[in-house]
């Protein structure tokens, strides 16, 4: 009785100290999101969460974005080029996951490990040559650069990701497949790509949310505002309209975040589970 | 018949590696060779508009040496010591406080899925530009933290961003802020943990500091130094809040120049493709040596349990 009474108590302390440092940490973006429906000259002044005039104007003001490009663009960029990329990570990271777990072909052990090299290679190594690459194509400032390495299975995070998973699952259904007839393209198609779902709405989750936030190939590839993105966009915002409009500019800002929020909450879920699957057994 | 079972083992392979060419061919062509064209490429002075041209070790003695010739590149050495700073100082922490807010929730509380979604919001919006956009006006001179401190303590705060003593340490909080993502991976170690374990050592009189050190710490010491090496790995590799706090330009005085904001602007910024190539090599030593370092360190510190 008395054990439950201190558990109770050390559970409440624990519930408010969460809480209090929970809204600690939270404080910038709920001020954030306050400022975007402040008046412009109202946002410094007061450091209110409420704001006491509410307008919509930044935002109004923010969408039309600078000289002749708006956000309306931008975000249309971004979603394409997220798109893109989120379709080419589900197909050919899963096709390799695929053979790296299921499928026995020489010398696999010693692809897989270049392929676990390659998830600890900075980005820096290849990021030179490939703009000379891509710049000797003919593709720079065009979606090309950011899209078509996904095409490729780049991004050794999600096969890696996808291996833990489709190694979790029962091998007894492929066989009994395979014993059926079914080659091994229809064994990926009909049987492990069903069962990899959640693993494979990790890989759309966090694909999109990467390249949304993809910031520095972007700045790297895109030079003509009408191929901007998003950040691009808020970026350029942030250069050429100096201090006269942070209004428009958080405007703007909570409205970037808007996406990942949406795709966050309805898949929470896949969130946790694609952590913990890479953190744990790694 | 052996001749049959040879002939289908290479048919199988064959199939086999059709599902892999997308794969290879990317390894091939975006990853070795563009590698092995850095390497070369560090070897030579190149502006991309004209051919590469060999110059030998140069850039490297340039980094690292210097002499009357061809002086050391001061600004070079000053982002390495800016970014080995700010590796680590913000990892530690960061794992630090993911650990500490982890145990506190691993108890039997009913919101913990609602916590889990608070606290990981910071990381799901961290690594974004309007996160960085809103951190610069944060921490301005005139920005939100000082309004605060001036109206409520009234204080004279200093302006963080543009303030060399302090403008890395803003993107340091930063960076410890979205410390979600380990947070829920402790979360899930912590819960793996037989319980048994802690009764039994309360029994035999362990209190909760030793209880931490004695089977909390070893118990998920694996986990802890993946997440370090994978942490460490990424936070040399930062960009972006760097480069919007700073404005482009790792400012003030460079406190903020990170290697990887240096080597942009070497590369794109002044066309010295061939030094950034070798600034994109030293830092992948860098990574290396720490990894293979922190590798061997483990052996001795992280157990892996009997069973496994």
């Amino acid at each position: 009785m008395k054990n439950r009474t201190a558990r109770l108590i050390s559970a409440g302390i624990s519930n408010v100290i969460i809480i209090v440092l929970g809204l600690g940490m939270l404080y910038p973006v709920v001020w954030l999101i306050a400022a975007s429906f402040k008046e412009s000259n109202t946002i410094f002044t007061d450091p209110a969460l409420i704001p006491k005039a509410f307008t919509l104007q930044n935002y109004v003001q923010g969408w039309k974005g600078i000289g002749i490009v708006g956000f309306g663009t931008f975000f249309k960029n971004s979603f394409i080029i997220c798109g893109l990329c989120v379709i080419a990570n589900v197909i050919f990271c899963s096709l390799t996951a695929y053979a790296f777990a299921r499928l026995r072909f020489a010398g696999r052990k010693f692809w897989f490990a270049v392929m676990m090299l390659t998830l600890m290679l900075p980005t820096h190594v290849t990021t030179i040559p490939r703009y000379i690459i891509f710049r000797s194509l003919g593709w720079i400032d065009t979606f090309l650069p950011l899209v078509v390495p996904k095409f490729f299975a780049t991004d050794a995070f999600f096969i890696f990701l996808l291996v833990q998973f489709i190694r979790s699952l029962p091998k007894e259904l492929d066989e009994s497949a395979l014993i059926d007839g079914c080659g091994k393209f229809g064994i990926y198609i009909r049987i492990v790509m069903p069962l990899t779902m959640p693993a494979l709405i990790t890989t759309v989750l966090f694909t999109f949310l990467w390249t949304w936030d993809d910031f520095f190939n972007q700045l790297l590839y895109l030079n003509s505002p009408a191929k901007y993105t998003v950040p691009m966009g808020l970026r350029l915002f942030l250069d050429s309209s100096g201090m006269s409009s942070w209004g428009p500019m958080f405007a703007m800002s909570v409205l970037s975040l808007v996406p990942c929020f949406i795709l966050f909450f309805s898949l929470q879920k896949y969130f946790v589970q694609g952590i913990t699957t890479t953190g744990i057994k790694g | 018949m052996n001749k049959k079972a040879r002939k289908r083992a290479i048919r199988e392979n064959l199939s086999s590696y059709a599902f892999l060419t997308p794969w290879l061919l990317g390894f091939f062509l975006l990853t070795l060779y563009p590698m092995l064209y850095s390497l070369y490429l560090s070897f030579t002075e190149f502006n991309i508009l004209q051919p590469p041209k060999w110059i030998g070790l140069r850039n490297y003695f340039i980094m690292f040496i210097g002499n009357e010739q061809f002086p050391r590149d001061e600004r070079f050495l000053n982002s390495l010591s800016v970014t080995f700073r700010f590796v680590f100082i913000s990892v530690p922490l960061k794992l630090a406080f993911a650990l500490a807010v982890a145990m506190l929730m691993n108890q039997r509380l009913k919101l913990i899925p609602f916590y889990r979604t608070l606290y990981y919001i910071p990381t799901l919006l961290g690594g974004s530009v309007a996160i960085a956009v809103l951190w610069r006006r944060l921490f301005a001179g005139d920005g939100v933290l000082n309004t605060i401190l001036r109206s409520a303590f009234n204080l004279n705060p200093p302006a963080w961003i543009s303030n060399p003593k302090y403008a890395l340490y803003t993107l340091i909080l930063l960076s410890v802020w979205q410390f979600g993502s380990p947070m829920i991976i402790f979360l899930a170690g912590l819960k793996q943990i037989p319980k048994e374990y802690y009764e039994a050592s309360s029994v035999d009189g362990a209190g909760k500091i030793r209880q931490f050190f004695a089977i909390t710490l070893p118990s998920l010491s694996p986990i802890i130094f993946f997440n370090q090496v994978m942490q460490m790995i990424s936070a040399f590799q930062s960009f972006t809040q760097a480069y919007i706090v700073s404005g482009g330009q790792g400012g003030p005085l460079d406190s903020t120049m990170f290697y990887s904001l240096y080597l942009y602007l070497k590369g794109f910024g002044f066309s010295e493709m061939g030094y950034a190539s070798a600034m994109a090599w030293v830092l992948l030593i860098i990574i290396a040596v720490l990894t293979a370092l922190a590798f061997k360190v483990s052996g001795s510190l992280v157990s892996y349990g009997s069973g496994e």
